[in-house]
């Protein structure tokens, strides 16, 4: 990508505004960073206390049938549906900054049991898998991207605000419709996932 | 209006306080277990920076570069046969790299068209109803070294998608 827009610049004369952007965006995402140290601190340690107090127990009860019937892979790995717990409880509520810990949790966990489930052909096939397995996403992984891109967000309250910023009559009244349009992507995510793991469990 | 904006703004300090409070009655020790997901954090933040730095700079250079721009006008032409405002276009590709690029999008439609406006409807439900692609898979899939994505990108891409066309759709109807 990098090469490519440097190319694409040095083609139609823009080079001086990539020397801006590299020295713009490197300290924006370092900005950026900081910024999440101390918020995903915050909530990483709400996490925590959550663990400890068997609160993510309760959210992990409440969420698990739906958990379980997407993705049937990690029905028995308790530690991977708590964390997914929370961050699809997180992203409902709109809190993104709790969502992401949450998130990246899971892909640690899920990548611990990578292969695990693996189909077993003939024997040479499976060391060969088992050697690349780490490296490659399992369906649970990919399956839960996809659940998360296609945003569970109840109430998109930045839109709300940036359509109050610029004098909307009703900044509220796309919470409605946004509401039906994330039903829709998620749906559509979800028959995908549904879709692409079909051929393995029947 | 008020009514949402007033539960909006309360929904973080309550889950905080019930976390907090939940551990008390629990009989957890609240603050040790605080300071250990702090640093579990901050230790995450550290994993990923590396990632966020090649991330932003990429993008960076494609936007700048001029080269969103490009494949935006490419776009336009397929938008215009299918009777969909030009404008949201931009938004919807720039979306799927970056969302703070997007959203500086979203503003310029604001400003000339309004957010009452067709257009402005429906980018506004748009921005609402998917994340950003790019940032969320490179962010969750680096993190744990994972090179072949395999199905992602095309599932989150299918989501996308049916999540703009209901956005269009909708707005089509609010109007």
């Amino acid at each position: 990508m990098m090469v490519g827009g440097i190319v694409f610049a040095a083609v139609h004369g823009t080079m001086d505004s990539v020397t801006d952007s590299f020295l713009s965006s490197s300290t924006e995402a370092i900005k950026l960073c900081i910024y999440m140290l101390g918020v995903m601190g915050v909530w990483s340690g709400m996490m925590e206390i959550g663990i400890a107090s068997g609160l993510m127990k309760q959210i992990e009860k409440a969420l698990s049938p739906f958990i379980e019937w997407l993705f049937p892979d990690i029905a028995k790995e308790e530690k991977v549906k708590e964390y997914m717990s929370v961050n699809i409880a997180a992203n409902i509520l709109g809190l993104g900054w709790a969502a992401t810990p949450a998130g990246l949790k899971t892909m640690e966990e899920l990548q611990k049991i990578n292969g695990k489930h693996m189909e077993k052909s003939s024997f040479q096939k499976n060391m060969l898998e088992k050697a690349d397995s780490k490296r490659m996403a399992s369906d649970t992984m990919c399956g839960f991207l996809v659940l998360n891109i296609s945003s569970l967000q109840l109430i998109p309250i930045n839109m709300v605000a940036y359509r109050a910023q610029y004098g909307s009559v009703d900044p509220a009244g796309i919470i409605l419709p946004a509401m039906i349009a994330t039903l829709v992507s998620t749906i559509a995510g979800i028959l995908f996932i549904k879709l692409m793991t079909r051929r393995k469990h029947g | 209006m008020k009514y949402v904006v007033y539960v909006s703004n309360y929904i973080i300090p309550f889950v905080m306080f019930y976390i907090i409070l939940y551990g008390f009655l629990h009989k957890t020790d609240v603050y040790e277990s605080f300071l250990k997901g702090v640093s579990d954090g901050i230790q995450t933040v550290i994993h990923i920076t590396p990632t966020m730095i090649a991330l932003f700079v990429s993008v960076g250079i494609v936007r700048d570069s001029g080269a969103l721009e490009w494949i935006c006008n490419i776009f336009e032409p397929a938008g215009r046969l299918m009777h969909i405002p030009t404008e949201i276009i931009p938004v919807f590709i720039v979306r799927v790299f970056s969302s703070s690029a997007a959203v500086s999008f979203v503003m310029d439609i604001f400003k000339n068209y309004g957010p009452d406006s067709k257009t402005g409807l429906i980018v506004s439900i748009m921005m609402s109803c998917t994340e950003t692609i790019f940032y969320t898979i490179t962010i969750y899939y680096m993190s744990i070294k994972i090179k072949k994505t395999r199905w992602t990108l095309p599932g989150a891409l299918c989501a996308t998608i049916c999540g703009t066309i209901a956005s269009i759709v909708i707005a089509g109807f609010l109007m």
